[in-house]
């Protein structure tokens, strides 16, 4: 006997973001063929211009950014939940998206009260700096915490804490500041995957490639983990080492993805999860792909909606991942009766 | 006396365990002086709260000692990298297990990882070791089976079986019998004796079941307040050790049946 492998379920799924994707670039406020749509995405130039635009400089960039997100959050949840080894835990309970906001409002809200780098606020990597920096002390305080009090009960409360106060902080920056910071940082609050020039993008899929292959380096420990850390340790794992890449790979997905599209709730949490059904195990070598191509799929159709087809209106992501992903999670509590790590 | 060294598996030299504090250090026990010889079940007896688990930990690097020494197979403790112990020394705890979806087989295939790939893909000879160490255990039947489904028992052997895939010449157990009926302790006894005859490993438990250890273990580790030694079954009897190991008016050691006795005070 060997590990199972799940290729039939890996093949569903991959077809699944597929069409996903299309139907996603396909809907919109302006409705464009599925045949012109084909023909733009294999560099046909002879269809309509104003309709390649779309395609190419919003629509593909925002598809592509539902890709990102959903699979680095999730991801980052799964390993959330597998360090601290409680199926509660992920980017967003744990306080660490409310860090990368933190360091987006200091930047944002902050500049306009201390004034000096306004200049910092339109350059987008100072952006993504600040809020992957914030995400990682947060999450350090985390660890550096949970290292103290081996209940888990007691680190996700003091990530929620961590995730009041730096709330209640924002509160107080926004006070002081003018409407338009806080309309820019409110703005930025309610998530969204559009908007983002290609140049962005290529920004976050290198610090997201970097993410992502780190994560593959640390399968070992993390499977490990399952056991818990006395046993990771009498199997070799140098403990701390893992700890600390897992915690610099998870600050880093969430603080460029909470950069990019504001800080998107539940898929960490969800996600996770919702693999765990369809890939009935813990091995994380299974776990790490699934849980990246389940968190694109519920992203893109987040995304779907978002965007009430054939409306003019889009939604805030963030409004629809709540919606949707609170009462997953409930359902998921009630009817399987227990999560698993 | 035919102790030839290169037998000897664990050997501690004026050793202290216990905790290290910010003022004064709590010391657990001194002067542990253990000989422990390849081939051999052994079992750590003592009272509750007398030092078997910080023992336990110490001697399997989980915790540092205060001072003394430490040698696994002549080597010194601290000088062992995580890595190379994983292969030399494996470990069964009491802890519960974190609530994950692993299977039998997959709990027992982690067992392998010391020897395993960087995605911790199984080769010919891990599969292989898996299997046996099932076979051993007789979980074989369990192994498609989520290890939360378990009865304690099996899970004991479960664990056990990973430990054997870790494929070591030292496995250390605390108190494997802690949950167990008088049925499954003895079965769990009976497997260690077998896997110690099978496999020439040097496998140490800390148990409470002294009646049984008695009966089957080959050596003693003994923890008492002023001594802590280890040694041959029958010459630790023949030298009384066991006397005092517990408070004198409710149980002591009857030397001719060789077991712990309730005080009848007629």
């Amino acid at each position: 006997m060997k590990y199972k492998t799940y290729t039939k379920q890996f093949i569903l799924l991959l077809i699944l973001v597929v069409i996903l994707f299309f139907l996603n670039i396909s809907f919109g406020s302006v409705s464009i063929p599925f045949k012109a749509i084909f023909a733009i995405l294999f560099g046909d130039e002879s269809i309509k211009e104003s309709w390649q635009t779309i395609i190419i400089n919003f629509r593909l960039p925002k598809a592509i950014t539902a890709i990102l997100v959903g699979s680095g959050l999730s991801i980052s949840g799964l390993l959330m939940q597998t360090l601290f080894r409680n199926p509660l835990a992920g980017p967003f309970v744990l306080g660490i998206s409310s860090g990368a906001s933190l360091g987006v409002a200091l930047l944002i809200l902050g500049t306009s009260i201390f004034g000096g780098f306004s200049y910092l606020i339109n350059s987008n990597w100072s952006i993504a700096i600040a809020s992957s920096l914030g995400s990682f002390i947060v999450l350090s305080g985390v660890i550096f915490a949970a290292n103290k009090v081996r209940n888990t009960m007691s680190i996700l409360i003091i990530g929620l804490m961590f995730g009041s106060f730096t709330a209640s902080i924002i509160s107080v920056l926004s006070y002081f500041s003018e409407a338009q910071q806080i309309q820019q940082y409110v703005f930025w609050s309610f998530g969204s995957l559009g908007n983002l020039s290609w140049d962005e993008i290529s920004i976050f899929i290198f610090i997201y490639l970097i993410g992502f292959a780190g994560v593959f380096a640390i399968i070992k420990p993390l499977n490990s983990f399952l056991l818990g850390e006395k046993y990771a340790k009498s199997l070799g794992i140098n403990i701390k080492k893992s700890r600390i890449i897992i915690l610099i790979i998870t600050s880093l997905l969430t603080g460029v993805i909470t950069a990019f599209s504001g800080p998107i709730a539940f898929v960490g949490l969800a996600v996770p999860h919702i693999t765990k059904l369809i890939f009935t195990t813990s091995n994380h070598k299974t776990l790490i792909p699934a849980t990246a191509i389940t968190g694109a799929i519920v992203l893109l159709i987040c995304d779907i909606i978002a965007q009430l087809p054939t409306s003019e209106f889009t939604l805030p992501i963030n409004a629809i991942t709540s919606l949707f992903g609170a009462p997953i999670v409930i359902w998921l509590l009630i009817r399987k009766k227990k999560l698993y790590i | 006396m035919s102790k030839t060294r290169k037998h000897i598996v664990i050997e501690t030299n004026n050793l202290t365990i216990g905790y290290q504090q910010k003022k004064a250090n709590k010391v657990i026990a001194f002067d542990v002086s253990l000989l422990i010889e390849k081939g051999k079940l052994v079992a750590l007896i003592g009272e509750n709260g007398i030092g078997k688990s910080t023992l336990i930990r110490t001697i399997s690097k989980v915790q540092n000692q205060l001072s003394g020494k430490i040698f696994l197979k002549g080597k010194d403790l601290t000088t062992y990298t995580n890595k190379e112990l994983s292969t030399n020394l494996s470990l069964v705890l009491t802890e519960k297990l974190p609530e994950s979806q692993l299977t039998v087989f997959e709990l027992i295939a982690l067992g392998r990882q010391p020897y395993t790939n960087w995605v911790d893909s199984l080769s010919e000879t891990d599969v292989q070791k898996i299997n046996n160490a099932m076979q051993l255990t007789e979980v074989l039947h369990l192994q498609s089976h989520r290890f939360y489904e378990l009865s304690d028992g099996q899970l004991q052997r479960v664990l056990i079986a990973r430990a054997l895939a870790q494929d070591t010449d030292v496995v250390i157990l605390d108190e494997p019998t802690a949950h167990l009926d008088m049925h499954h302790t003895f079965k769990i006894f009976q497997l260690l004796k077998k896997l110690v005859a099978t496999t020439q490993k040097t496998i140490i438990i800390s148990t409470h079941q002294i009646n049984l250890a008695l009966e089957i273990v080959d050596d003693l580790i003994i923890m008492k307040s002023n001594e802590v030694i280890s040694g041959d079954k029958k010459e630790l009897l023949t030298q009384n050790k066991l006397q005092n190991l517990f408070p004198e008016e409710i149980l002591t050691f009857n030397k001719q049946i060789q077991q712990f006795v309730i005080n009848r005070n007629e």
